[in-house]
């Protein structure tokens, strides 16, 4: 079997485990260096969440799409780091350490899926995949200059990926490019009946970038408080650069973005929750202390294994789902979760896609957000694509402060195409 | 102790005006091939611990649960039968606990929208025929099974199977419409006996079937009159019987418990208790549980089940009742024996397999017969080939054996069958022990082993001789009786009957 | 507002351990995001999110189980081929 041989710099702290020698094959992606978020099975390889509670955590099995690369013949060199089990905006939070940003290593290179950016940004790996839950592929892609593609939900199988937000997450397509984001999307793509959430939609397609006559809504809200001006003032001119290419903008509302966050936190936050609960360290992970009682035992390896964000959030979602709540919080989220994806379904009634910053502001100083509310406050502009489960891309749209900017275009749900071709058709007027 | 008694008078003391309020939770396993979420076969209990699992049912880290059709149309099956409304949407939850059987720290079951509710199951009651009303038909997952090590009273640490994780169960929910414990053993055997009818579940796989009881005693009438929310009296869960006798024994040893504490006037606490299956007592459970908050959410990896028009076309097969019906019109059966027969699957299937040979006789062999027998021996019927039992019949029919023989016969293929698994041929275990009947020659011959019998008989017993020719004809009976215990059982009580009469005639 | 004991007792049914240090940075945070959520209160209605596609089934037939050596690979306490766990009782 040909191998790819693997020694990259990582000054970045971008990868938690490499593969030196790592295999590949015939195939669309036969040769090109893959990265792999550590929240995504990989057979033989430990997979961390970069979290200490999955240490030495080796998997039987490789998640879907793993299986889908591996078939291409893509040779998977590593995998990146990330805020532990997805749960951060900034890559911080990593039993590994943070990840630095190529284009500014005093900043932060966004997260969750920071490690997949930066090792995509630099140039170690031609092509990367990312999750998102809230923004974490299109948040990194924004602060480091790179393109991601948040997939409609249930085109790409989650089966392997560890679970943060069960409905809410998508695995995605990180590159440097538009072509190769949309080359990935494509091996990423296909029906498996082993999640149920999964719709058959495969994505055959090749960039188109004309926008002639395309109508694209910018929602008044994705330019209100607490977004930066002057990102602002640069995402405004990348959508007039698409007017200029001939699409038709269309300013709009989306009232329910007022509802968006909150009903993004107490949802992922209930889910994930539940998910945790089963790093008891009896199957896997750092043994459990058998010594004591259960539940004793189970306590201390959770407050020891997890991190202060993932207790935090733990905590959180077990009291929105807990007696006497339920109906206050999550009951709540999910009828302000139907609320944003109405406001979607009206809007895409009159425009194609809907456009608008990835993030509010450029990449944060490391260390710099202490505070966890003002840190969730900086996803309010990706959650809504989540919540709905439309797709959703950052592209990379120029600088502020000499830090990468990012459009997100946000299109119809299996439309995948369309939010791509938008995505190639800024990318090109810019590079014309 | 307690001011409720003091109160309230109708409290005190138990006698007539108290009666006994029984509501059941049956967890039964439904006999699938695949597990409800994964394709591990259910087919565990003779392998070695944790060669049944994958990562779905293992709960692995980034492992998505399918829905096993069979089991939803199972369940399906089970909500007709039971008369009950069908979901329009039915949707799986997660009832979130932390326990080392749950691999995923949350178990998939159904909650705010079970598949089916509001039906009945009517059966023999105390007083007759009576409708025992059922809650809900919800279905979820089995978690693995545990070993406590180093004792259950001081255990060590506990180790962890998860061959039976992700096995399908129905949970049956009754409303506490059952009045004795022997009303509730009668609700699940007619239960079992529709579920094996349905062919969604095998009592005969153990621990296929286990039941929590709600059980409290409540002055008269006044469960009709304050209907379940406001207990008057303590109401005792009992968890974790897993035999259909258990069942009967929990109850019955908890109403004298709680009989007992109402004597004296004491208090009963609204509880959880343990049956102690081995030595047939309830016991308190130890750690006082606190009030459990299960965060009950919709399961985000699964999508709704949405199955109303797929229950209409599902057509259910002969149930118990229907098939008790059958066997009255069609073969003749007593009411009696129709409700034995029809009472358990395999004894239904195994009657019409035989009975062609003789409705009533097979009838009447099986029912107050062989059942007995096998209960003797802590025997199933699917142990016993039909084609033996076929001949047994035949022998008795064409008067072959006597019935006194043909007890014996089958006792001794049932210990065969016992012992081996396997048995003799039921002419050659006639033969072989010399059970054949003797027919006894026309003539008075003394060559004729009953006539020589009955000679004997009447040599030795004068004085029964003499209170017959003084016109005391039961005398005779009593002879009978003698020459039967001489010929083994092996003649024709008719015939010594008819040989008796003209032997003292001629004398 | 939630107080400390509140957090305690979420701590608890969390099963996650919280140290006594840990409990009023915690607590000061939860009614910050709580507040902060209240915003929901003003949402109509509750209830699910609705999904449109239903009855998602496989068939109940036999998928091969892992080797019982990959079962226990990821765990350095397997005893006669079962996980050893914590005493529960």
């Amino acid at each position: 079997m040909p191998a790819v041989t693997f020694s990259p710099d990582d000054r970045y702290n971008a990868f938690i485990t490499t593969l030196d020698q790592a295999e590949t094959g015939p195939g669309r992606l036969s040769g090109i260096a893959v990265a792999v978020k550590d929240n995504i099975s990989t057979r033989g390889i430990r997979t961390t969440c970069a979290s200490r509670i999955l240490d030495g955590y080796i998997p039987p099995y490789d998640a879907h799409v793993v299986t889908l690369l591996r078939q291409e013949g893509a040779a998977i060199v590593g995998k990146t780091n990330m805020d532990e089990f997805g749960m951060g905006t900034t890559t911080e939070n990593s039993a590994y350490g943070p990840t630095l940003n190529p284009s500014d290593p005093s900043r932060v290179p966004g997260g969750s899926s920071g490690g997949s950016a930066a090792a995509v940004a630099s140039g170690m790996v031609r092509m990367a995949l990312g999750t998102d839950t809230g923004g974490s592929i299109r948040c990194p892609a924004s602060f480091c200059g790179i393109v991601g593609l948040k997939p409609t939900y249930g085109r790409v199988s989650r089966y392997g990926l560890i679970a943060y937000a069960n409905s809410l997450e998508q695995i995605g397509p990180m590159a440097q490019n538009v072509e190769d984001v949309s080359l990935l999307m494509e091996v990423l793509s296909t029906h498996d009946p082993r999640d149920s959430t999964s719709i058959s939609c495969p994505y055959r397609h090749t960039p188109d970038p004309t926008v002639t006559g395309l109508k694209i809504g910018v929602p008044e809200e994705f330019f209100g408080e607490g977004v930066d001006p002057r990102v602002a003032a640069v995402v405004w001119e990348a959508i007039s650069r698409l007017e200029g290419e001939g699409a038709e903008i269309v300013t709009c509302r989306m009232p329910s973005m007022v509802f968006a966050l909150a009903a993004y936190y107490v949802t992922c936050t209930s889910e994930a929750s539940s998910n945790l609960a089963r790093f008891d360290g009896v199957r896997y992970g750092p043994p459990a202390d058998t010594k004591r009682p259960w539940h004793e035992s189970f306590q201390e390896r959770r407050r020891e294994g997890f991190g202060t964000e993932v207790r935090r959030r733990i905590m959180l979602g077990t009291f929105a789902l807990s007696s006497g709540y339920y109906g206050k919080y999550y009951a709540k989220a999910q009828a302000a979760r139907q609320q944003v994806r109405n406001d979607f379904v009206r809007l895409f009634r009159t425009v194609d896609v809907i456009a608008g910053p990835t993030m509010p502001t450029v990449a944060f100083r490391l260390g710099e957000k202490t505070d966890p509310l003002s840190m969730y406050l900086s996803d309010i502009l990706t959650v809504p694509a989540n919540l709905a489960g439309v797709p959703a891309i950052s592209v990379p749209c120029g600088t502020s402060e000499g830090l990468p900017v990012g459009l997100q275009v946000m299109g119809q749900w299996f439309r995948d195409e369309k939010v791509i071709d938008v995505a190639a058709a800024y990318e090109q007027g810019v590079s014309a | 102790m307690s001011d409720t008694t003091a109160t309230q008078p109708a409290n005190i003391g138990i006698a007539t005006e108290d009666e006994v309020i029984i509501g059941l939770e049956i967890h039964c396993q439904l006999d699938t091939t695949t597990k409800l979420f994964c394709g591990c076969s259910t087919d565990y209990r003779d392998d070695p611990p944790n060669t049944h699992v994958c990562p779905v049912c293992l709960g692995l880290p980034g492992s998505l649960p399918r829905v096993n059709r069979k089991a939803v149309e199972y369940a399906l099956r089970v909500g007709k039968a039971l008369n009950c409304e069908i979901a329009t949407e039915a949707e799986f939850s997660r009832k979130n606990y932390f326990y080392p059987d749950l691999d995923k720290g949350f178990q998939i079951t159904q909650y705010d929208k079970p598949i089916a509710v509001k039906g009945y199951l009517d059966i023999e009651g105390d007083e007759g025929e009576k409708r025992v009303r059922i809650t809900r038909v919800h279905m979820e997952e089995d978690p693995g099974r545990l070993v406590h090590k180093g004792g259950t009273d001081r255990p060590k640490y506990t180790l962890v199977d998860y061959n039976r994780a992700g096995i399908p169960l129905i949970e049956i929910v009754t409303e506490p419409d059952l009045r004795s414990p022997k009303e509730a053993r009668k609700f699940l055997n007619k239960l079992r006996a529709t579920l094996e009818y349905l062919g969604v579940f095998d009592s005969e796989k153990e621990g296929s079937l286990r039941v929590d009881a709600n059980i409290s005693i409540q002055p008269k009438g006044w469960f009709e009159r304050e209907g379940r929310g406001k207990a008057d009296r303590g109401r005792v869960e009992i968890k974790n019987i897993s035999s259909y006798k258990g069942v009967e024994k929990a109850l019955t040893f908890e109403i004298t418990r709680q009989k007992n504490l109402i004597r004296r006037g004491q208090k009963l606490e609204t509880a959880t208790r343990h049956f102690v299956e081995g030595r047939g007592v309830t016991t308190s459970s130890r750690s006082k549980e606190m009030e459990q908050d299960y965060r009950y959410f919709p399961e985000p990896d699964l999508r709704p089940v949405r199955v109303r028009d797929w229950a209409a076309e599902i057509a259910l097969p002969e149930l118990p009742d229907a098939r008790r019906a059958r066997f009255m019109e069609q073969y003749g059966c007593s009411p009696n024996h129709a409700r034995t027969l029809t009472g358990e699957l395999r004894l239904a299937e195994f009657y019409e397999k035989v009975a062609d040979i003789d409705t009533m006789l097979a009838a009447t062999w099986i029912a107050d017969t062989l059942l007995g027998e096998l209960n003797y021996r802590d025997l199933s019927i699917v142990v016993v080939p039909p084609e033996q039992f076929r001949e047994v019949l035949i022998l008795l029919k064409e008067g072959s054996i006597t019935d006194k023989s043909g007890v014996e016969v089958l006792r001794v293929l049932l210990d065969q069958l016992k012992e081996t698994g396997a048995c003799e041929g039921p002419r050659v275990c006639v033969d072989r022990l010399g059970l054949g009947v003797i027919v006894a020659a026309p003539t008075l011959s003394g060559e004729d082993p009953v006539v020589k019998a009955a000679k004997e008989a009447i040599a030795e017993q004068p004085q029964a001789v003499a209170d017959y020719r003084a016109g005391r004809k039961e005398a005779l009976n009593f002879l009978v009786g003698q020459v039967m215990k001489k010929t083994r059982g092996c003649a024709k009580p008719a015939d010594v009957n008819t040989i008796l009469t003209d032997l003292l005639e001629e004398g | 507002m939630i107080e400390e004991k509140d957090v305690e007792h979420i701590a608890m049914l969390a099963d996650i351990g919280i140290t006594k240090e840990e409990l009023p940075g915690f607590t000061g945070q939860f009614n910050e995001i709580l507040d902060y959520f209240d915003i929901l209160d003003q949402v109509e209605g509750t209830g699910s999110f609705e999904h449109e596609r239903a009855n998602v089934f496989r068939e109940d037939e036999i998928e091969p189980s892992l080797p019982q050596d990959d079962v226990l690979a990821n765990t350095r306490d397997a005893e006669d081929g079962f996980f050893r766990a914590p005493r529960v009782m």
